[in-house]
């Protein structure tokens, strides 16, 4: 559906998005994650056609945003992380214009009751855009996005600055969107993206990161996977038991929690599952098992890791990636810094 | 480019700002009319009554053209527009189209005019559809030109500003050319290269004069130079906005 291959957007010699690829097919929903100034916004703005591109190419159900950029626009519904109101304008009288200026073919009246029925503002329909709150803001803009009822829905941080009832509404809504929609969604609040997102990019100056599903994130980040198990018994007994199961490399008390009952961290050997043995040795020992947990990363743990590394080569080899993944990047740095050389040359002459 | 042009002209009247620009309009051409009808001014002269009034113009449409693309910047409203499945000229029209009907409608009185002074004496009703043509092909070369300084900036002031500057020396560049009195004979070299700049200079200011060839659409003989002369002008600024805001997205 979304296909981004070799991306770069320069602003003068300041390179913002470099050498982004990536694909995203029917129903996805993806995440765009990362720190503020990361590049996401720039990113969306390519795909949406508002910026340019510098390099590369962005096609949008097999049809080239520079090329073709009608074709492109009308298959995407933009809500820009300013919901884009005139705010002298009514809510019903905006809609009815942004339908104009997309060229809908549907039956005008239906469609627009339908689409504010749907983000529920229906009820502030004759009302003023400057006088409502930040939350019907958002939600008109959602509307807005929704005309034409485009198959790609590109969300620039829908939450932002909304009170929780609101973010819970507004991610209702993305999750019951995403039933029939392809949704790129971009936040630096971590749970959202983790509560509507499959898949998760993360960017980080200019660049992805990484690009995988949620839980082959933290399992590739989780060096030291371990499980947790809480256990009514007698410790030292059940630590010693505990070492003794095949398979399991170290067995650290971590205390007590509940009365009578102890948890203990379980690092497994690399690549091996001994759920069923602990749990196995548990029972033998006839003491109650409480809970199992797997220690995994939180999203929030695997972003800060990611996005604190130095540079993006550690937070690569970090995901056990090729620290340079392609040629072309390469080519681009000496690009940017190919032009301060030239003037040095000169001067140098002169 | 219908969306755009019924939404900008809308916008005109959601705040007194278009109320006001008609408002002085109509004022000043009422008064304008009413001295000559009150001097008992020759029919020919009725004509006349709109030019006389284009010293006001420099300073009404600016206002009219200042938050045509700068404000859609600031507010980051354009993103609606610039991402819909529109082309970028189709947008640059449909808001010049709607400041020229803002335009069009202050001038709407005339037509009374003209209806009062033909129940009093015998008309050629050439003379003023051509007086008209004349102030509209003007006022679209003068919006165009405001419409591509708002298309530069991101504030409606500094637009206002900017617009105000150039239309002020558009004003004066007639008489500018006639202050430069370019010497026929050259007696040396240094002589003849002012001379040379003198003349390029004087081809520049009678190139800017609005003014000049807007007076002579009073003066009842038709020149096709003059309608070319306006729309050539509103033509190359409607396409620089339309450069201006591809520009900006390269950027």
């Amino acid at each position: 559906m979304i296909e981004v291959t070799g991306l770069s957007k320069r602003y003068g010699t300041y390179l913002a998005v470099e050498n982004v690829n990536f694909t995203i097919n029917k129903g996805e929903v993806v995440g765009f994650l990362g720190p503020n100034g990361a590049g996401k916004s720039t990113i969306m703005n390519i795909l949406t056609g508002y910026l340019s591109l510098t390099q590369g190419k962005v096609t949008i159900d097999g049809f080239d945003i520079a090329e073709n950029p009608e074709e492109a626009k009308k298959r995407i519904g933009y809500l820009p992380e300013l919901p884009p109101l005139y705010t002298d304008m009514k809510v019903r009288e905006y809609l009815n214009f942004v339908y104009d200026l997309k060229k809908v073919k549907f039956p005008k009246g239906p469609h627009i009751d339908e689409i504010m029925r749907l983000v529920r503002i229906d009820n502030v329909q004759n009302r003023l855009i400057k006088n409502l709150s930040k939350g019907y803001r958002q939600r008109v803009g959602f509307a807005q996005a929704l005309i034409g009822n485009p198959d790609v829905l590109i969300l620039d941080e829908p939450t932002v600055g909304l009170d929780p009832q609101q973010i819970i509404e507004i991610r209702n809504l993305i999750t019951r969107l995403g039933k029939n929609h392809t949704i790129i969604l971009s936040s630096h609040i971590l749970s959202e993206i983790q509560a509507v997102c499959d898949r998760i990019i993360i960017i980080n100056y200019g660049e992805i990161i990484a690009d995988d599903l949620q839980d082959n994130l933290s399992e590739k980040l989780s060096t030291d996977h371990s499980l947790v198990a809480r256990v009514i018994c007698d410790e030292r007994d059940m630590l010693a038991a505990l070492k003794a199961v095949k398979g399991v490399k170290d067995v650290t008390l971590l205390g007590k929690k509940e009365s009578g009952a102890y948890d203990f961290e379980i690092i497994p050997e690399e690549g091996v599952d001994v759920r069923a043995d602990v749990s196995g040795r548990i029972a033998e020992r006839k003491k109650s098992l409480l809970s199992l947990t797997s220690n995994r990363l939180t999203l929030e743990q695997i972003f800060l890791k990611l996005t604190q590394a130095p540079n993006n080569q550690e937070a690569r080899k970090m995901l056990g990636l090729d620290a340079n993944p392609t040629s072309e990047v390469v080519e681009l740095e000496n690009l940017v810094i190919g032009i301060p050389d030239e003037q040095s040359d000169k001067e140098d002459n002169e | 480019m219908l969306a755009v042009f019924k939404r900008e002209f809308k916008a005109y009247f959601a705040n007194p700002l278009g109320f006001i620009i008609l408002a002085v309009l109509y004022f000043f051409l009422g008064l304008g009319f009413f001295q000559m009808f009150s001097a008992g001014a020759p029919y020919v002269e009725f004509t006349v009554v709109f030019p006389a009034q284009i010293g006001l113009l420099f300073f009404v449409v600016p206002v009219m053209t200042m938050r045509l693309f700068s404000d859609e910047r600031r507010t980051k409203t354009d993103q609606v527009l610039f991402t819909a499945p529109v082309k970028l000229i189709n947008i640059v029209m449909g808001k010049f189209l709607a400041a020229f009907a803002l335009y069009a409608l202050g001038f709407a009185p005339t037509i009374i005019f003209q209806i009062i002074v033909s129940a009093l004496v015998s008309v050629n009703i050439f003379y003023y559809l051509y007086a008209l043509l004349g102030i509209m092909l003007f006022g679209a070369a003068l919006i165009a030109v405001g419409m591509f300084i708002s298309s530069l900036t991101e504030s409606p002031i500094i637009s206002i500003i900017f617009t105000l500057i150039v239309n002020l020396f558009i004003m004066f560049a007639g008489s500018f050319a006639n202050m430069i009195t370019v010497p026929s004979t050259t007696n040396n070299f240094f002589e003849a290269i002012g001379a040379f700049f003198m003349n390029i200079g004087v081809k520049f200011l009678n190139g800017m004069n609005f003014v000049g060839v807007l007076e002579s659409f009073g003066s009842q003989a038709l020149v096709i130079k003059d309608i070319v002369f306006f729309i050539s002008i509103a033509v190359a600024f409607i396409f620089l906005t339309e450069r201006s805001l591809e520009k900006r997205r390269w950027s």
